[in-house]
């Protein structure tokens, strides 16, 4: 669409400028004067047009993309083959749940100690770095590769790939969670449930998965 | 049919309607008959009928139960978000499901139709000036409006006989209208703060492309509440005061709709004055007393504080999503009337690290998005954003997030879904938009039912799409697709009118209508009459004893020669007649004022004394 080497490495500021002009070909305000079913297509160029640069402008969703694309799957939805995170990093995010819904019901009670809150907002930074130094490796080495590598190298780099995109997802769950439980000023909560909302693939702690409509009202 | 199409700025306070010239390539606004340019966003509801603008703004103090002002706070709205508000505002808001309506002159309106009023008298001034219909405009909103607001002033347009072919974001099209004068590139914050509205948005201009990089604000939130809090600051001052004269002659100003109408007007020009004052002096004349009271601008300062200070919270936010420091805004611009206050800009240069431009005329705003859409400019492109995300409800009341806010629009999703019981016929769809987690949290659109065939839970395959307009307005299917019937949903918006509503209110709005323009200005002429005698009523019982018994008694003819022509139908006897009544009070009016003015300084004088011991 863009016209660019279909690449993880792209040319911000090229990808900017060739979005400007698509952007401007298939806005819906240079087409006022045209019929209604015309209209429609229009806007939903428009539409695609606006997902696509938003896709392509964030390494992280370039990626994502890309493992979407070489699994064949449309939407974000019906991956069969699930993504795994390390069996380690499982481990230890569950025993972090499980000291926060202890801090929780604790705090339910009252507020919560100086003690477990100190405790909670260091694994909280912590998290934060790991989760910074994951998407550093993803959009950086880990994109290289894949750019210079060869059609057999390639699986073994989508497989990491899912790895990596997984870790993460756990990461900002958890991280969520536990600015949620500190109870974080509203700006700091507002980044948290964008990171739930962000992640759509990521496993949901709680409330089940997501993906189904609640029983009709009888 | 013409194409023309008009730019309408609908504020919370005033309201106005703007065109780009031609020959000249300049927006230009249109004034009313007698050359104002800005309509004043007030309707009173009389027994004579309906009047907006000057006229009725007027009569706020005197009609305050059949005069609604500050619509735009109740657009899209329901009970439940406005009934703290409701206490202070003096016409009645229904309780009620869904979306609020109001009781006023004797009848019950919404929202949009009050707006609606309002849009028909800007179309009226188009009409006039251009001697030809309209029947096209751009209307601007508050960038952080959601889809019921959005709706609910597409819907106004329709009852008001307009077709409203975009909705353009405020801040957005303020961003236009600086880009024209300067078409620098970087990036840019606009910082919108109107009588009801806050709003703040992020832009990058390049290659005349101004893309929205985030935006957040508070539609609830905006000079409004800066009077409100000055009122109520007054009020209990008063009450500390006077509370002598008001126990005895037992009297609660908290209950006086017309009394808490004079302060809040009071206390709203005060506030303008410490704009550019230091200091300034409040008399309020009360039956029985006259208050007053220096105020300085500190006073106002330390009363706005904290609503000034929840602007600042949008705007990092905003700068977060953007993915932006303060350190990256090349240029701050200031739009909306309450950016005026010095705190404000204070409070906007210390946290952006820079010295905000100045103020830009709204009039050019709303003209150059509508000179766009007709064709009269081709080199310049808006990107705008939907400022909430938006999602449907799923299992547990979760929300379930298809479009992230500061999605650039045109957008559209689709996201596959699920039944959760055995042999569900009935799926109910949820529309939500906000940020919180749980459904309960976020704003509610809109309920579709999609009826299905009955299948094991976990069977259907239900594709949910959302689409969201350039306007910002959402359109939403839903389609099984095991089953070959194509479901049809029936949407039921849970703020807003429905088809039927809107045609019903568009037949009502022809039948009020003020078609006669003689009818009009004789409405006109007896609310001027009922201005006058009012304060003529009051001049007599607060200063009766100031002046002699002949001018008494001629002041009390003219009054009475006023009575017996406002109940005839002569618009021009009315008017001489209150013109007598002027000219007899003119000399009492006076007096008046000097009493007043020396009691100020008296009082002033004694609390300086007070001050020093």
């Amino acid at each position: 669409m863009f016209g660019l080497p279909r690449k993880l490495a792209v040319d911000s500021a090229e990808l900017q400028r060739r979005f400007y002009a698509l952007a401007r070909e298939h806005h819906p305000d240079f087409h006022q004067a045209a019929p209604a079913e015309e209209r429609a297509r229009i806007e939903a160029t428009s539409a695609l047009v606006n997902a696509a640069y938003r896709t392509l402008r964030d390494p992280i969703a370039r990626v994502e993309y890309l493992v979407r694309l070489e699994e064949g799957r449309e939407t974000k939805e019906g991956d069969i083959d699930k993504p795994k995170a390390p069996p380690a990093l499982l481990q230890e995010m569950f025993e972090i749940q499980e000291a926060l819904a202890e801090a929780r019901s604790e705090a339910a009670k009252g507020a919560l100690d100086e003690t477990t809150r100190a405790t909670l907002a260091e694994q909280r930074e912590s998290l934060r770095a790991r989760l910074k130094d994951e998407e550093t490796r993803l959009a950086g080495p880990l994109s290289a590769r894949w750019d210079s590598a060869a059609p057999a190298e390639r699986p073994a780099i989508l497989a990491a790939f899912k790895e990596a995109l997984a870790t993460r997802a756990y990461l900002r769950t958890v991280i969520a969670d536990l600015t949620e439980t500190l109870g974080g000023d509203t700006e700091e909560l507002g980044r948290a449930i964008e990171g739930r909302h962000g992640s759509a693939e990521a496993p949901r702690t709680r409330g089940g998965m997501g993906g189904h409509i609640g029983a009709p009202h009888q | 049919m013409s194409s023309r199409i008009i730019g309408i700025d609908l504020g919370t306070t005033n309201s106005l309607v703007a065109y780009v010239d031609e020959a000249t390539g300049l927006p230009r606004v249109i004034p009313d008959a007698d050359g104002r340019p800005l309509l004043p966003s007030v309707v009173a509801f009389t027994p004579d009928g309906i009047v907006v603008g000057e006229p009725a703004r007027r009569q706020l103090a005197r009609r305050p139960a059949d005069t609604v002002y500050s619509v735009k706070r109740l657009m899209g709205r329901g009970f439940e978000d406005v009934k703290d508000e409701a206490r202070y505002l003096p016409f009645r808001i229904l309780a009620g499901e869904g979306l609020v309506r109001l009781a006023v002159g004797g009848r019950e309106v919404t929202p949009p139709e009050v707006s609606a009023v309002v849009l028909k008298a800007l179309k009226e001034r188009a009409e006039r000036h251009f001697g030809e219909s309209v029947e096209k405009a751009v209307v601007t909103v508050p960038a952080y409006f959601n889809d019921a607001q959005r709706q609910a002033t597409k819907d106004a347009g329709r009852i008001a006989g307009l077709d409203v072919v975009r909705i353009v974001n405020e801040p957005t099209a303020a961003s236009l209208a600086y880009g024209l004068h300067r078409l620098s590139e970087g990036v840019v914050a606009v910082y919108d703060l109107g009588g009801g509205t806050f709003d703040v948005s992020i832009l990058r201009v390049k290659d005349g492309v101004f893309e929205v990089l985030a935006t957040n604000g508070d539609t609830h939130l905006g000079g409004d509440d800066f009077d409100r809090v000055l009122a109520l600051w007054l009020l209990e001052d008063i009450a500390a005061r006077h509370h002598t004269e008001l126990d005895r002659d037992c009297v609660d100003l908290a209950r006086d709709p017309e009394a808490m109408q004079e302060l809040r007007l009071a206390a709203e020009a005060a506030k303008i004055r410490l704009s550019s004052e230091e200091r300034t002096t409040l008399t309020l004349p009360f039956a029985g007393f006259t208050y007053r009271r220096e105020m300085t601008r500190a006073d106002l300062e330390r009363l706005v504080e904290p609503l000034v200070g929840r602007t600042l919270g949008p705007c990092r936010r905003a700068l977060a999503d953007a993915g932006l420091s303060a350190a990256d805004i090349d240029e701050v611009v200031l739009v909306g009337g309450s950016t005026r206050v010095p705190l404000v800009r204070r409070r906007v240069q210390e946290l952006f690290g820079k010295t905000p431009h100045s103020q830009l005329n709204p009039d050019e705003v709303v003209a150059v998005q509508a000179h766009i859409l007709a064709g009269g400019i081709t080199n310049m492109l808006l990107l705008d954003v939907t400022p909430l995300s938006l999602g449907i409800e799923s299992l547990g009341g979760i929300v379930n997030v298809l479009i992230p806010r500061n999605t650039t629009i045109p957008t559209s999703a689709r996201e596959m879904f699920t039944t959760s019981a055995d042999g569900q016929t009935l799926v109910d769809l949820h529309v939500l938009q906000g940020e919180r987690e749980l459904a309960k949290d976020c704003r509610s659109l809109g309920r579709f039912e999609l009826r299905i065939d009955p299948m094991p839970a976990g069977m259907p395959k239900i594709e949910v799409t959302f689409l969201i307009d350039a306007n910002g307005i959402l359109q939403v299917q839903a389609k099984e697709q095991r089953s070959d019937k194509a479901a049809s949903i029936e949407v039921k918006p849970t703020y807003g009118l429905n088809e039927a509503e809107v045609g019903r209110m568009i037949e009502d709005s022809f039948t009020y209508a003020e078609a006669d323009v003689e009818t009009r200005m004789l409405i006109e002429a007896r609310n001027e009459a009922d201005t006058v005698l009012v304060h003529a009523g009051r001049a007599l019982k607060q200063g009766a004893h100031l002046v002699d018994v002949a001018e008494r008694a001629a002041i009390e003819t003219a009054v009475a020669a006023l009575r017996a022509a406002r109940s005839g139908d002569d618009r021009d006897r009315i008017h001489e007649a209150t013109t007598a009544v002027n000219r007899a009070t003119e000399h009492l009016a006076e007096v008046l004022m000097d009493a007043a003015l020396k009691g100020a300084l008296g009082s002033r004088r004694a609390t300086e004394i007070l001050g020093e011991r």
